[in-house]
């Protein structure tokens, strides 16, 4: 079970410098956190892991005095302490360094720096030549050589996050949060981001050290935190932890029972995907979707997947590679060709990009259909409302009348339109990303049910999905994404939350063929 | 012919001329940026719009209530009208101070609150007006033959709204911009077109069209009067009734979503650009012929009384929002407001106050109700955003 093993196992030769005790924040319905504890002692560089949504963010954005904690308190130094601001965290001297930070691009380092706190000499004029030396002091001990009088603008996201980080030492910070710093970065940034995090854990900064990458928590940090569904499942030191424990705290739940077994038998060959790449998002992924085939892409959030849909579906372009449809090439950049081509794409989000909130159900439904509901080039409105009126009733949407805009739909529903959208025009490809997000748990299983059904009837389903579960519930195939490339294909037996994980994680990689 | 400009005149957003319906007043405002109205640009607009609305109220019921006040409004000028001058609802003052002097002004508001519903804008128009009639002058001079010089116009001006189309669809550039540009652009090709030379000897045939009324509309209507008509049922079918319509609304409320559900943004939003030019040009044509003059600054001090009275119909200037019927009916009020105006002598500086201040309220009055309702729900607003971004963030729904 995971009880909460969180007893800090510490040496105990000093005290925690901040401690996150019982803390509980929600959004609404959503319970972002819940029950969260924490412990972070002085000089060591403590490692917070969790999936997706497993509350991470919102920890550090309550440690930043964004959001205030809804129950629960914060101590630092034993003290209790109340966080309603970012200028209040920056007081106590808690620092956060974002992945990628966000300085004045027409500055100067030593600017960005002191900036509001310039060193001023007489007449309140500020003392440039005061200024540089301080930023030389802080930068000497982090080992890393970066000229003061440098424009920010053109700087690395590694060299920005160090002037964050000489930001936060100027501002005497104890505790220097860092939000998946090297996400960004490449291997030698990484190596040198680690000496600096080194450097100030040596000089008593306690570091907390968020990052998706297993490989770099045991690399660098003392202790690890995992957190699942907003709550702490593991604090421990890092030393005789395995990364197959650390995995399995992280995944943690019971593994889900899989739908009916109905292997898709290959059917023939729908969507073939061959070495596509876009610079800077995602390198040379290859894959096949048959019919009847329910394929879901895995992966964090930020390896690639969505973009790899996008440009499948034509909304973003690409610049290597090629995408088949039943065997004829796809035009590139064009929804069109590919809705043409019997592609239909339920996008990530449904309010910005899945419909168009002020529009009415039936217009929704009929949106991409247009050409079905005119005749002689004019729109018909009963010719939509009946168009509208099939699937919505499949669906089993519930709304009160057609012609009212989609937003006064709760969220299952709007998701029910989108899904209806695509559906009326009978895809051969379904693309689905993240279909289930936020919609209440009812709906959800019936869009499980719905994707099954369509599967079996000879649609090709690729999906997109962060949720574990939902992943090993419907796929008959899993694809695994991290960072922009696809690193593992796990058959329906093969799959499981920890090997989807561990190949997310870059803890192993299967590659692919 | 010609009034002598006058400081007034100068920067009157309007420019229309106050006086005798055939003199123009081509030396108002030629520097017509300077009295752009304080929009945001569209982007902008469109990030402080409040595009998804939970609860978004019925989108019908508030647009009637606009064009319902716009009724009100065009029976109001009228009964003032009536009641301060007894020439107001004549035929005579119909035909020559209603019909004659705002039919182009009516024609181009046609292709603005469509490109206006797609969630952008074209200043360009008058200037392409502007240098349509250049081209009917010059290449009457040449001696083409008439018709000959219609399609040649027609053509370029399509040709003009595609330059327009392309730079904003293409490399991406906010038509605020752009068209502030190619509005500056096409003036500037209209002078080196033209000169400052002015052509009048266009054949009678066609220049009557321009003066006489249309035969068996009782003497009150004018062929650029019929031609609005014609168009903006033309224009009124192809908004509210077919898919290239609903395309347009779709873009104009969310791009993004029109775009994922396979609509090619570009070619609409292209193709709405061209339908801009092409309307200017007709525009320029008639603008010619009713003058007997082709001027480089013919009509050049349009836009703005065309972009104010699109709005005063109740199109939004972030897009979506909006319907023909309700331009139609601006188109009305505007015209005869001003009508009313000239009739009782009134001081120009007043008809400046006047244009002015219903430009301000048409961009006020629809917004009124959001406005309020964004200030009340802000706090709630500014959490719930805060909490979205969270969870965007957590990636948790």
């Amino acid at each position: 079970m995971p009880a909460d093993q969180g007893t800090p196992t510490h040496d105990g030769t000093s005290a925690p410098l901040l401690v996150v005790e019982h803390v509980t924040k929600s959004f609404g319905a959503v319970k972002a956190l819940e029950d969260a504890s924490l412990e972070i002692y002085p000089g060591e560089v403590h490692a917070l892991v969790g999936e997706n949504g497993a509350g991470k963010s919102t920890l550090v954005k309550i440690l930043a005095g964004v959001h205030p904690p809804d129950r629960g308190v914060l101590r630092l130094d034993g003290q209790e302490l109340a966080l309603p601001s970012p200028l209040a965290a920056q007081d106590a001297g808690i620092a956060v360094i974002y992945q990628e930070p966000t300085l004045f691009p027409d500055l100067s380092v030593a600017e960005n720096i002191f900036i509001g706190r310039q060193p001023l000499r007489r007449g309140r004029r500020i003392d440039t030549r005061a200024m540089h030396r301080r930023v030389v002091e802080l930068l000497a001990p982090l080992g890393v050589d970066l000229d003061p009088q440098r424009i920010a603008r053109g700087l690395s996201i590694a060299d920005q996050q160090v002037v964050e980080i000489a930001k936060a030492l100027s501002l005497d910070a104890r505790v220097i949060v860092m939000d998946e710093p090297t996400a960004a970065l490449s291997a030698y940034e990484v190596q040198r981001l680690f000496g600096v995090i080194e450097s100030l854990r040596s000089s008593g900064v306690a570091v907390l050290f968020i990052s998706h990458r297993l490989e770099e928590v045991f690399a660098t940090c003392q202790r690890v935190t995992v957190m699942r569904d907003g709550r702490r499942v593991l604090s421990r030191p890092v030393a005789g932890l395995s990364a197959d424990e650390l995995v399995r705290a992280m995944v943690g739940r019971e593994v889900v029972e899989r739908g009916a077994a109905d292997q898709a038998q290959g059917g023939r060959l729908v969507l073939e995907v061959d070495n596509l790449t876009r610079e800077g998002v995602f390198v040379g992924v290859s894959f096949r979707v048959r019919s009847g085939e329910i394929v879901a892409l895995a992966g964090l959030v930020g390896a690639g997947r969505s973009e790899v849909a996008r440009a499948v579906f034509g909304v973003d372009r690409y610049d290597a590679g090629r995408v088949l449809v039943e065997g004829r090439p796809l035009k590139k950049a064009s929804p069109a060709a590919a809705m043409a081509a019997g592609i239909g794409f339920v996008p990530e989000d449904r309010r910005l990009q899945g419909l168009v909130m002020e529009l009415s159900i039936a217009s929704n439904i009929a949106l991409s259909s247009l050409g079905q509901v005119a005749r002689f080039g004019v729109v018909r409105r009963g010719a939509e409302q009946r168009f509208a009126s099939d699937w919505a009733t499949r669906l089993r949407l519930r709304y009160g009348r057609f012609s009212d805009p989609v937003s006064t739909l709760s969220g299952g529903n709007q998701q029910k339109t989108v899904l209806a959208k695509w559906l009326s025009r009978h895809p051969r490809l379904l693309i689905v990303d993240e279909p289930t997000r936020g919609i209440d748990v009812g709906t959800k299983s019936e869009v499980h049910r719905l994707l099954v059904e369509l599967a079996r009837s000879g649609v090709a389903v690729l999906m997109i999905s962060s949720e574990l579960p939902e992943v090993l519930q419907v796929a008959d195939r899993v694809l695994v994404m991290r960072e922009g490339r696809l690193v593992a294909e796990l058959g329906r037996h093969e799959a499981s939350e920890e090997a989807i994980m561990a190949a997310a994680t870059g803890q192993v990689e299967v590659l692919a063929r | 012919m010609r009034h002598e400009p006058t400081a007034a005149s100068l920067s009157r957003p309007g420019g229309q001329p106050v006086g005798a319906p055939s003199a123009a007043n081509p030396a108002a405002n030629r520097d017509v940026t300077t009295a752009l109205p304080e929009a945001p640009l569209p982007a902008v607009q469109a990030a402080l719009a409040p595009k998804t609305e939970t609860r978004a109220p019925n989108r019908l019921r508030p647009l009637l209530r606009w064009e319902s006040a716009l009724v009100v409004a065009l029976a109001a000028t009228v009964l003032v009208g009536a009641a301060t001058s007894r020439q107001f609802l004549t035929s005579a003052n119909v035909f020559s101070n209603v019909c004659l002097l705002y039919g182009e002004l009516a024609i181009m508001t046609l292709p603005m609150t469509l490109v206006i519903l797609a969630g952008e804008i074209d200043l360009s128009i008058a200037s392409t007006l502007a240098l349509s009639s250049s081209l009917v002058g010059y290449l009457w001079q040449q001696g083409w033959p008439m018709p000959g010089v219609i399609a040649f116009v027609l053509v370029t001006g399509a040709l003009l709204g595609w330059v327009n189309g392309a730079l904003v669809t293409r490399l991406g550039l906010p038509s605020l911009a752009v068209t502030i540009g190619t509005m500056t652009l096409y003036a500037g090709i209209a002078e080196i077109v033209l000169g400052p030379a002015i052509i009048t000897n266009f054949p009678s045939s066609y220049t009557t069209i321009g003066v006489n009324p249309l035969p068996g509309t009782g003497q009150l209507l004018s062929f650029s009067a019929a031609v609005f008509i014609v168009l903006a049922v033309l224009f009124g079918v192809l908004l509210h009734a077919t898919p290239f319509g609903r395309s347009v609304v779709a873009i104009g409320f969310n791009k993004e979503a029109a775009l994922f559900a396979g609509i090619r943004v570009k070619r609409v939003k292209t193709l709405l650009f061209m339908l801009s030019g092409l309307t200017g040009a007709l525009a320029g044509i008639l603008y010619t012929f009713r003058l007997s003059t082709a001027e480089s600054d013919n009509g050049i001090d349009l836009i703005l009384p065309v972009v104010a009275v699109v709005l005063l119909g109740g199109v939004s200037i972030f897009g979506g929002k909006g319907s023909l019927a309700g331009v139609v009916l601006a188109v009305l009020v505007y015209t005869s407001l001003q009508s009313a105006l000239l009739l009782t002598n009134f001081n120009a500086n007043g008809l400046e106050i006047v244009t002015g201040g219903l430009l301000l309220l048409s961009v006020l009055v629809p917004n009124a109700g959001q406005l309020a309702s964004r200030a009340r729900s802000l706090a709630g607003r500014r959490r719930l955003g805060v909490a979205a971004h969270a969870q965007l963030k957590d990636g948790t729904p």
